[in-house]
């Protein structure tokens, strides 16, 4: 908890991080850049539970937990996703996303 | 009587079939020849001795021949009307069975001098054999359904077989033709058929020809259109066999069948395909006797009245030898129906009855030996037409007598085979119907005509010069004939009258003097008619042509029976009932599907801009799906 700070601002900032993130996600061009997006719309929810937690039910873990458990979720996903990533490049020799098109056909 | 043997005479000649059909390459042509002789070898021996058990030993039971049959239930309807599949003994089958036996192997051993060296040689026998098989099966069928079954295979026989010289644009069309015709003419005994099935509930032979029975003494339950419904089935059961025999109007295929090779025109279109419709009438004979008082049978009299009058006119024109004998069976065939129309049932009333089948049993002899005799010729000297003919009897003794055997037993000129059995018809038809006996002796004089018109333009008249000088068959074509010589000249002295009658009876039969002078007189007009006209070059006969002007024109054009059939077909069938239905078909019913296809295709067109294959289109609709639901969530949804 900390002091002169209410639930109500750290939640807008999160709020604010999260569509900073899905703005992001929307409009970047690079695959790369989409990915950092994703990351801030999940870190935003990673914020948003060790805040509820600390501030609804000081005396609980859970939400903590679930925060380290989404940390190492993303670091797989995102380890996967580079992957992928770098096989496209490979293929098409870019990273823009609309020239990953060509995976529809 | 032990009949289990009988079922043999069929598979024999199926075995051949299949064994000639399989192995149709491996098989060397010499071989091939002999598998079909003896295959049918061993059937003929069958049948003779089946006949001889029939007739002599076990088939008289007092005073009346007994119907044997052996068969087993092959598709179950209801309790009384299921198909069987089975063999059915009595008088007119075995003597069936002897007919076809003797014909077939005649033209068996015949074909392996008339066909040497052909390519088809072991194909024309497995078709051969084929034919065979099918006749069997419909001389012993057990109920009509069986009937039907061997006449549709005696008829793909028949296609198979005028089609032969499949590389021939004539001959395919000729093999269309008497298919079509024939199978137009069967749609209308398939009808019959269900109509039988429908209303008396069985099928059987022998349920159905009982005098006393249900069907026969119940024919008026249901009428329609003034007939009795079971009258109505026999006069379409009756269409069905005069498509296949030819009767008018449904003749026209039989003339141009004549594309085929010889032998086969000898088999099928002379002696016993061509029965198949004289057959199925006396097969059905009590119930055409009894339905009705007989109404159908009368039809049957005058068409094959007029069918044996019409085809003996044209039989004088033409100049195809085969024609001249193809017509000569169309008349022949009008005969034995006649005879079959004005028959009465028991004892000596039955007399046209006994004389149809009798006429079947020489005609088949005397017509197949003529055919033969025509091929013979036609082998020496490689034409079929009369003018490439004449004199030929220098150089062909053996076909020569026994033509003139076949054109003098054909002739009805005592005693020779076709003398008894026309004038039983002539008594048959004398004491029923005068008018139907006139236009049989009339008949009878043609008949004589025609035939020595051809057989002194063969073998008399003025030498013709000839490529090759023609010469005798070989020994395989020459003994058929002599062996049929034989018969034609014998077959007349069998009483038939004891053994094949409507009864089954038996009855005596005593020659009608009168009658028969009158027609043998009527007989010798007509060959020396033809003597004074065709024995030496002359032109007398061109000259009565002329006289005679359109009329001649007319009847060597057959009446233009094929030119109305054509305009019928073409110019009214096709142009107006199928053409507007294929356009109705084209237009609507395919424009329906093709608009629904078409249509699928250009709303997927249109709508398929949605599938970008952009990662954040995609992201985007589904974030604003989310903020819509969210936004529905909060605001509108009643808590």
């Amino acid at each position: 908890m900390i002091q002169g700070i209410s639930i109500y601002e750290i939640l807008t900032v999160t709020t604010v991080l999260f569509f900073i993130g899905v703005y992001g996600f929307l409009t970047r061009k690079n695959l790369i850049s989409m990915l950092i997006s994703v990351e801030l719309i999940l870190n935003a929810s990673v914020v948003n539970f060790v805040v509820i937690n600390k501030y609804l039910y000081p005396d609980m873990l859970q939400g903590a937990v679930y925060a380290i458990f989404i940390i190492a979720v993303a670091a797989a996903e995102t380890a996967l996703a580079i992957s992928i990533i770098i096989n496209l490049y490979r293929q098409i020799n870019s990273v823009e996303v609309k020239d990953t098109e060509v995976m529809k056909h | 009587m032990d009949i289990s043997y009988i079922i043999l005479i069929p598979i024999i000649p199926l075995v051949v079939f299949l064994l000639l059909g399989i192995f149709n390459q491996k098989i060397k042509p010499g071989i091939s020849g002999y598998v079909g002789v003896f295959g049918l070898l061993a059937s003929t021996t069958l049948s003779f001795y089946a006949a001889y058990q029939y007739f002599f030993v076990y088939g008289k039971v007092d005073g009346v021949f007994q119907t044997f049959s052996e068969k087993t239930v092959w598709m179950n309807f209801t309790d009384t009307l299921h198909i069987d599949m089975g063999i059915l003994v009595d008088p007119i089958s075995v003597m069936m069975l002897v007919v076809v036996s003797v014909v077939s192997l005649m033209v068996h051993m015949y074909s392996r001098g008339y066909m040497k060296g052909d390519e088809g040689y072991t194909k024309f026998f497995a078709f051969l054999s084929l034919f065979t098989f099918s006749m069997y099966g419909l001389v012993l069928a057990t109920n009509l359904f069986q009937i039907y079954i061997f006449w549709e295979l005696v008829g793909v026989s028949s296609y198979l077989l005028i089609g032969y010289y499949y590389t021939k644009t004539a001959a395919i069309a000729a093999a269309k033709k008497a298919f079509i015709v024939t199978r137009f003419a069967d749609f209308g005994f398939l009808i019959g058929i269900l109509i039988i099935g429908f209303y008396t509930g069985t099928f059987d032979f022998e349920t159905l020809n009982n005098p006393e029975g249900s069907v026969i003494l119940n024919w008026a339950a249901t009428s329609f259109m003034g007939l009795s419904v079971i009258t109505w089935a026999l006069i379409l059961i009756f269409i069905g066999g005069a498509g296949k025999s030819a009767m008018f109007p449904l003749h026209i295929w039989l003339p141009d069948a004549m594309e085929g090779p010889t032998p086969v025109s000898a088999l099928i279109h002379a002696a016993t395909m061509v029965v198949a419709g004289v057959f199925l009438v006396a097969r059905l004979f009590p119930m055409f006797y009894f339905v009705e008082d007989g109404f159908a049978l009368n039809i049957v009299a005058y068409v094959g009245a007029f069918s044996a009058l019409f085809a003996a006119i044209i039989a004088i024109t033409q100049t195809d030898i085969k024609r001249v004998l193809a017509f000569s069976t169309m008349s022949q065939l009008g005969y034995m129906m006649l005879a079959l129309g004005v028959s009465g049932y028991e004892g000596h009333e039955g007399v046209g009855y006994m004389a149809s089948m009798f006429h079947l049993f020489t005609h088949a002899m005397f017509k197949a030996l003529l055919f033969l005799g025509a091929g013979s010729v036609i082998h020496a000297v490689h034409s079929n037409y009369l003018k490439d003919m004449g004199g030929l009897r220098k150089y062909m003794p053996i076909t020569n007598i026994t033509f003139l055997i076949a054109a003098l037993a054909i002739a009805g000129v005592p005693p020779l085979a076709g003398f008894w059995s026309k004038d039983e018809i002539l008594v048959a038809a004398f004491e029923h119907n005068k008018l139907i006996y006139y236009v049989g002796v009339f008949v009878a004089g043609l008949t004589a005509f025609y035939m020595f018109r051809i057989y002194f333009g063969i073998f008399w008249g003025k030498e013709r010069t000839y490529d090759h000088k023609p010469k005798e068959s070989p020994l395989s074509m020459t003994l058929p004939l002599i062996v049929l010589a034989f018969l034609s000249v014998t077959a007349g002295f069998i009483p038939f009258s004891e053994f094949v009658t409507a009864d089954k009876a038996g009855f005596e039969a005593h020659l009608n003097y009168p009658l028969a002078a009158v027609a043998t007189g009527v007989g010798l007009i007509g060959i020396v008619l033809a003597w004074i006209f065709y024995k030496n070059e002359n032109s007398l006969s061109d000259r009565y042509a002329k006289a005679f002007g359109p009329l001649y024109k007319w009847a060597s054009d057959k009446f233009y029976f094929d030119e109305i059939y054509m305009f019928v077909a073409k110019k009214i069938l096709f142009k107006r009932v199928s053409e507007p239905i294929a356009k109705f078909d084209k237009k609507y019913v395919d424009g329906t599907m093709v608009g629904i296809g078409n249509k699928t295709v250009l709303t997927s067109k249109k709508i398929k801009g949605i599938q970008s294959g952009k990662v954040q289109d995609y992201a985007f609709a589904f974030i604003a799906g989310v903020v819509v639901l969210a936004l529905v969530f909060i605001y509108l949804w009643p808590n």
